[in-house]
């Protein structure tokens, strides 16, 4: 993780020389790094290019604020056009002048039609409406079974034929509708290729019948750079007039999001977070962006470090660490630091993939006050030399701030593991490997992100690497 | 998690959060505190050309083997590689490898371009492996990849083989899913052992092998409910129905990965993480009947050394197809 995390950030938290206005050349070394980083991301080639050049033209000569380099100051332009790009986060449903709202979702094969369309009429139920589902998937086996399951999970009555063509069906549906006095109509429809031209003119066939207020088009967020081709073609033929980002509980970065805002120019109504049906958010373009580009709430992060620690002190605490000196007293008094600056959570939040890497473990602030109550029953002399702590003096700690002996061996054990990266971290001069931070054998599992090593030479060598390329250019 | 782990996690975050805060607040003209790592030679080597902007592709590579050997054209094909999926880090050192070669004109690039990738996909083995009996598939992937559909073109390719098959539904989660595998059984006429929803998909694994085994079936495929690669429930789930049919079958002939097309960067994250629980070692390419490469593949086949041995072509349950490096590659650079 945080070899990524290096890597991307590597020009930008280089000296680039000089303050003020930013430069072409600080432009190109910076701008290098993002381009990376959004293909990676999977955000279309194309649509990556006309980004870079927006952000060039924004940022081109603009002045650097006072607490960033040039470098994070072009990630801010970056971070902010991303999040321009991704639309504003209260996109809400259409209001049909009268009812029912008619929404109908469509996509490619897989992409999470069926569960979306259910979630959906979970919201609007629980927001007091009276949806229905119409089942107008025919063609995968089946469909209509899922969807019913579906509707009986959260109440909502599905409407279904088992043997009819999509648009007769949906004609009967909206007939039902009426009858049945329901507010929202919510059609899931069959998926389909985008160059599939029978099952685009049924689906065309639906719209115009359905006439439907809200057409969904639903984007799996691990789509790769076929999102442009897959948006172009759905809005060849039907009128979309929203997004809903499925599968965001995955680890991509998710950059079809931009491919398909920038294709479609919708917003992004919703993004699904999991299979339960309740696991439906509204889409946060802030968040989105952040995630594809992989820095932008890092910044974030040095904005509230700065408030709560000075170089000074950074700097002595760096030395601590590389003399292999820092202690639970360091730590202890580090640790109420961070907690001014946010709840634990969200500060993780800020780096890319740290919570992915922590196994998505779940820490609250009260796991943060055991620890401290923990570090707080040592004496002074076990905080500054931990190897002292034996087997009764785990005991009196356990007892002393009301946890148990095994707790306090873990913490060690973790503290002791940690202290040791960092040393070597320190002195070397590379950014850790979350991995090595951990105790390997807290999380179980294979199932971690595969990480390669993160190199830890000496710096002026890596320079000397950077300088070589530049000549190449 | 107990609470060792969980103060395990809390120390190593705070730790993390310390050793970034430092770096950062120590970043002002210091260059020893340089973040900069050292990197190996694809970053480095894409520095000479990169930062161009310029309009959505069109055309992509029509026309562009024929015309002269130039930056533009560089440029132009390694963009046409990230296009189909391939990475921009694998498609940079592709056009390095190519651009080795020294081809003399356009047409010798993509001639040397075609070697190059084709040598990069050909696996080791793209057989259909019957080492046991009852034989054993298991067929996994994310969610709506096309497990479900792929195993009944299996099915399918196996009667064609003169093979009897049984389904096992193992897919308890999903809805409709155990329908959905019942459906093809009966238009396939093939055994289907049934389960409830939400009913351990390790024991029904174990039921349709029971199944293969008391009507003398020569293959069991095993569906199972797609899943995020980053879910740990789930994957260890997956591990316990590995597990289960390797203490029945003794081994499982063949676990296939089920990858979609469509899928970008991070379908080798997943592969990665499939291959950490199951003995994965063969993987459906499904939906390139569409518009898109799949060229994923390539850096899937470069990280985990399992092959793609099919491609799945459309809905019906003859639309499976094996896998053809060569053929592959010539539709990449269409
Ligand atoms: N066009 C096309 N569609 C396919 C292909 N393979 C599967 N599909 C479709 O993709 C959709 C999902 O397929 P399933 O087989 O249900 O996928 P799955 O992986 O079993 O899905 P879950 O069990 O929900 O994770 C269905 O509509 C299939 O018809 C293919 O090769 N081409
Ligand atoms: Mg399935």
């Amino acid at each position: 993780m945080f070899d990524n995390l290096t890597n991307r950030f590597s020009d930008v938290f280089r000296q680039i020389s000089g303050k003020g206005k930013i430069r072409e050349q600080d432009l190109d070394e910076v701008l290098r790094d993002v381009r990376m980083a959004l293909l990676e991301a999977d955000v279309n080639v194309g649509v990556a290019g006309n980004l870079l050049r927006r952000v060039r033209e924004r940022a081109l000569g603009s002045e650097v604020q006072q607490s960033l380099t040039p470098g994070q100051q072009i990630i801010k332009v970056v971070n902010e056009e991303l999040i321009q790009t991704l639309g504003s986060d209260t996109a809400e449903l259409a209001k049909p002048t009268k009812p029912p709202l008619i929404i109908s979702m469509v996509g490619l094969q897989g992409s999470g039609k069926t569960t979306s369309a259910g979630k959906l009429a979970k919201q609007l139920k629980d927001a007091g409406k009276r949806p229905i589902l119409v089942a107008a998937d025919l063609q995968r086996p089946a469909a209509i079974e899922q969807l019913i399951v579906l509707g009986e999970r959260v109440g909502v009555p599905v409407y279904s034929e088992q043997k009819s063509k999509p648009a007769r069906l949906v004609k009967a549906a909206l007939k039902e509708a009426d009858r049945m006095g329901n507010d929202v109509v919510i059609i899931d429809t069959a998926g389909r290729l985008q160059i599939d031209k029978e099952l685009m003119d049924e689906l065309a066939d639906v719209s115009k019948v359905a006439q439907p207020d809200e057409t969904l088009l639903v984007v799996d967020a691990m789509t790769g750079q076929v999102a442009v081709d897959v948006a172009q073609g759905f809005l060849d033929r039907i009128r979309v007039t929203g997004i809903v980002m499925s599968k965001l509980d995955g680890d991509a970065r998710g950059g079809a999001a931009i491919s398909v805002r920038e294709v479609t120019g919708c917003p992004i109504k919703f993004a699904g977070v999991g299979e339960g049906l309740d696991q439906f958010e509204v889409f946060h373009p802030e968040r989105m962006a952040s995630r594809i580009l992989g820095m932008g709430d890092v910044l974030t992060l040095i904005e509230k470090a700065e408030t709560a620690f000075d170089e000074e002190e950074a700097e002595r605490t760096a030395e601590k660490m590389a003399r292999n000196e820092f202690d639970l007293d360091d730590f202890l008094d580090q640790m109420s630091k961070l907690r001014k600056m946010g709840p634990l959570k969200q500060l993780l939040g800020m780096i890319p993939g740290a919570s992915a890497a922590l196994a998505g473990a779940d820490v609250d602030e009260a796991d943060l006050s055991r620890v401290e109550a923990i570090i707080r029953s040592m004496t002074a002399a076990e905080r500054s030399n931990p190897n002292l702590i034996d087997k009764s003096r785990k005991q009196r700690i356990a007892r002393g701030s009301g946890s148990t002996t095994q707790a306090v061996t873990a913490l060690l054990k973790q503290f002791g593991q940690a202290k040791q990266m960092m040393s070597a971290v320190m002195s070397g001069g590379a950014m850790p490997s979350l991995e090595a931070l951990q105790n390997p054998g807290a999380f179980g599992g294979g199932v971690a992100t595969k990480q390669r090593p993160v190199q830890t030479g000496p710096v002026r060598g890596q320079n000397r690497v950077k300088g070589k390329k530049k000549k190449k250019k | 998690m107990n609470t060792g782990e969980i103060l395990g996690v809390v120390v190593a975050s705070v730790l993390l959060l310390i050793v970034v805060g430092v770096f950062f607040i120590r970043r002002p003209g210091r260059e020893e505190t340089s973040l900069v790592v050292d990197r190996p030679a694809p970053a480095v080597s894409l520095s000479s050309r990169l930062a161009k902007t310029r309009n959505a592709l069109s055309g992509r590579l029509s026309g562009l083997f024929g015309g002269p050997l130039n930056d533009a054209f560089w440029d132009q094909l390694e963009e046409t590689l990230i296009a189909a999926d391939i990475g921009p880090v694998t498609s940079a050192r592709i056009v390095d490898q190519v651009k080795a070669s020294k081809p003399v004109d356009g047409q010798a690039a993509r001639t040397s371009l075609r070697d190059e990738m084709v040598a990069g996909l050909t696996g080791p083995d793209r057989s259909f492996h019957m080492t046991t009996r009852p034989s054993v598939i298991l067929v996994v992937g994310v969610n709506g990849t096309g497990k479900t559909t792929s195993i009944a073109k299996l099915a399918r390719r196996l009667q064609h083989e003169e093979k009897r098959v049984v389904l096992g539904a193992a897919d308890t989660f999903r809805a409709g899913a155990i329908d959905q595998l019942r459906m093809w059984a009966d238009r396939l006429g093939v055994e289907f052992v049934d389960a409830e929803t939400g009913a351990d998909p390790a024991s029904v694994a174990y039921r349709a092998i029971e199944r293969a085994r008391a009507t003398d079936a020569d293959v069991v495929i095993v569906d199972t409910a797609g899943r995020l690669h980053n879910n740990k429930n789930l994957m260890e789930q997956l591990a316990k129905v590995v597990r289960v049919l390797e203490r029945e079958a003794g081994e499982i002939d063949n676990v296939m990965l089920v990858v979609d097309a469509t899928t970008g960067q991070n379908g080798i994250v997943q592969a990665e993480a499939f291959v950490g629980v199951a003995p994965v070692n063969g993987i459906i390419l499904t939906k390139m009947d569409g518009t898109a490469k799949g060229g994923v593949v390539a850096a899937i086949e470069h990280e985990t050394g399992v092959p793609v041995r099919f491609i799945g072509v459309g809905e019906s349950m003859d639309d499976l197809v094996p896998f053809e490096p060569a053929a592959f590659v010539d539709a990449l650079l269409d």
